[in-house]
């Protein structure tokens, strides 16, 4: 069995983040990287894949250009195969339809049996990759998936409606997933399979060479929005705070009344 | 402009997102016609052409069946923007029908500024205004962002339209939220616990606080998918919607799921260390502290009250 598991990088979201000069991404100096989120429980559920059937081999994929390779030996120390980067200094720009196109290149002809990507990156949110990979490749795909199981080319898998309401489904492989949240709990990279991840294979292809759509869309302008509602910021030390605090709630609320 | 509505149904009820795609064409100023997979009897109250696929025969969710459907009334209505909600139902079916006509898709829009969608970036830390370059846009937009001033009114022009072919994938049933447990819904303070908490044994402080306070604890998803604390007790889209008369979220950073969950609050607290914190847009008080000092604090000050 062929797994492929689209991994992004990105930036840890409780960074103070500024607008770059060209006033349309984020500033990517001085701000802390790791895999986003939902990439993770793909990574995690591509692996257990592997294990469940034996016979696999699990390609991580990231498209970015080299400091991506850390986050990526994070996922061959989860337990992938082999590593694809698709170098890219300029990843961050481009659209969701770019990015789809640049994997569906990569994967066509692969055969690959499982596609994993996240439901949604942290940082662009547009939620639209994994399934464009699929429709490119003419595949079937599953979007939101919070339960997955395979057994003999059958796919079953739980969708995450709103209000807790989940959808069950049958679909044969072959099949791109996007996970969501609580899919699975991915485990920690072992020191021994650190070391291990080391010695993976690790190639790395031009973006040029998979890259042949024109960007659909672009960014005009990125900012901060504007502070609504204007709450009252606290500060200082804890003791002086939770005074504060009591003594709001006592003008404002009815709680202690 | 032409805008192409998705409309939303599950298990014979009309979706509210619905009539948020109304108001979005409001705020496009444009001239719209609607799509329903559905029944007769759940028709929106819209004043305007309806297509309708009967849920019958196409099913609530069969992605292959549903997108050909929206294509065929593309191809009649050829309108220059299709909307869907941002929602389970939009961000599968969004990028198949952008895909298949060749359309920029814009996700998750929150407002229209001069007629340009803006879209929220890093956990709404930031905004984005986008521009696409293709004749024909797909557009899904966030839920609570766009809301309609009066009533829903009208009864539409209905087109019977019907589906061919079965799709790929099958459809075996829902599977309901576990009932029973704390109902969140009545308690009139919540307090929550969010990642920040940091690891499980930290949730007893959040729970101090609230039996302090005299309500219950809640919890953000991350807390609940870890099993910190259960699932009846986490606030947002995919938990309860809570508007209690006052609401402390620890730990918690102001993701739009939880937000939706809780921004009806009468007075809402947040406990965060990041001042820039999405939490801040909503909360009466930020508190920037660090929770694991000052929630034990808070909760023994007011013991002593
Ligand atoms: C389809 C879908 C449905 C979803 N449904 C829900 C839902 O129903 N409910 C929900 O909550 N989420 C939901 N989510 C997830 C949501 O997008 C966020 O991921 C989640 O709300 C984040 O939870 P959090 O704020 O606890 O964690 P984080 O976003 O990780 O935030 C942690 C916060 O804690 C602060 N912090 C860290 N340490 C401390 C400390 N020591 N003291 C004080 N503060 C600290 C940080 O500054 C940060 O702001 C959903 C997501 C999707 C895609
Ligand atoms: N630069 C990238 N490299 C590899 N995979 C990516 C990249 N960007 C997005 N993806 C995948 O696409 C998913 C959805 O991203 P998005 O459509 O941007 O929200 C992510 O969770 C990843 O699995």
């Amino acid at each position: 069995m062929k797994i492929l598991v689209c991994i992004k990088q990105v930036p840890d979201m409780e960074s103070k983040f500024k607008v770059d000069a060209g006033g349309t991404w984020y500033e990517k100096t001085d701000l802390a990287w790791r895999m986003n989120e939902y990439d993770e429980y793909g990574v995690e559920q591509a692996v257990q894949l592997k294990e469940q059937v034996k016979d696999a081999d699990v390609t991580v994929l990231c498209i970015g250009g080299d400091q991506v390779k850390e986050t990526m030996k994070k996922a061959l120390a989860m337990g992938c195969d082999r590593g694809a980067q698709i170098v890219d200094d300029e990843s961050y720009a481009k659209e969701p339809a770019q990015i789809a196109a640049i994997i569906a290149e990569y994967a066509k002809g692969k055969d690959f049996d499982v596609i994993f990507t996240g439901m949604q990156s942290q940082d662009r949110g547009s939620a639209q990759v994994g399934i464009l990979v699929a429709e490119i490749l003419g595949m079937s795909s599953v979007s939101t998936v919070v339960e997955f199981s395979y057994s003999d080319g059958t796919v079953e898998a739980k969708r995450e409606l709103e209000g807790g309401v989940k959808a069950c489904l049958k679909v044969q492989t072959p099949l791109v997933v996007t996970c969501q949240l609580g899919l699975n709990t991915p485990r920690y990279p072992t020191l021994p399979n650190i070391m291990k991840a080391k010695r993976k294979e690790l190639l790395s292809t031009p973006v040029g060479d998979l890259l042949k759509v024109e960007a659909r869309q672009e960014t005009m302008r990125m900012y901060f929005p504007e502070k609504k509602g204007g709450g009252l910021i606290l500060e200082g030390e804890v003791v002086d705070m939770t005074d504060q605090l009591i003594k709001i709630l006592k003008d404002k609320t009815t709680v202690f009344a | 402009m032409k805008i192409l509505l998705i409309a939303e149904s599950r298990e014979g009820t009309l979706l509210g997102g619905s009539y948020e795609l109304i108001a979005f064409a409001e705020a496009m100023g444009g001239e719209s016609s609607m799509f329903l997979v559905g029944g007769d009897d759940v028709l929106p109250a819209y004043q305007g052409k309806l297509y309708l696929a009967d849920v019958a025969g196409c099913g609530e969710y069969n992605p292959d069946v549903h997108k050909q459907l929206i294509l065929d009334v593309v191809a009649k209505e050829n309108p220059d923007v299709v909307a869907f909600c941002h929602s389970s139902y939009g961000w599968d079916l969004a990028p198949r029908v952008a895909f298949a006509m060749g359309a920029a898709q814009i996700s998750e829009v929150v407002d229209i500024v001069d007629g340009v969608p803006v879209v929220p970036v890093c956990n709404a830390k930031l905004r984005r205004d986008v521009k696409a370059n293709t004749a024909q846009t797909v557009i899904t937009i966030q839920a609570g962002a766009f809301g309609l001033e009066d009533e829903p009114a009208g009864t539409p022009d209905v087109e019977k339209i019907a589906a061919e072919g079965e799709g790929k994938i099958e459809f075996t049933g829902y599977e309901q939220a576990e009932a029973g447990g704390v109902d969140l819904g009545k308690a009139q303070i919540i307090v929550s616990a969010g990642r920040g908490v940091g690891k499980p044994e930290n949730v007893s402080m959040i729970a101090d606080l609230a039996k302090a306070l005299g309500g219950e604890y809640g919890a953000s998803r991350p807390v609940v998918d870890s099993e910190w604390v259960e699932h009846n007790r986490q606030v947002g889209t995919t938990g309860q919607t809570v508007a209690p008369k006052l609401y402390v979220a620890c730990g918690i950073s102001g993701a739009i799921q939880h937000l939706a969950g809780m921004k009806k609050s009468e007075f809402i607290v947040a406990v965060n260390t990041d001042k820039d914190a999405p939490i801040g847009e909503v909360a009466d008080v930020l508190v920037v502290a660090d929770l694991k000092q000052f929630v034990p604090a808070l909760t023994e000050k007011i013991q002593s009250l």
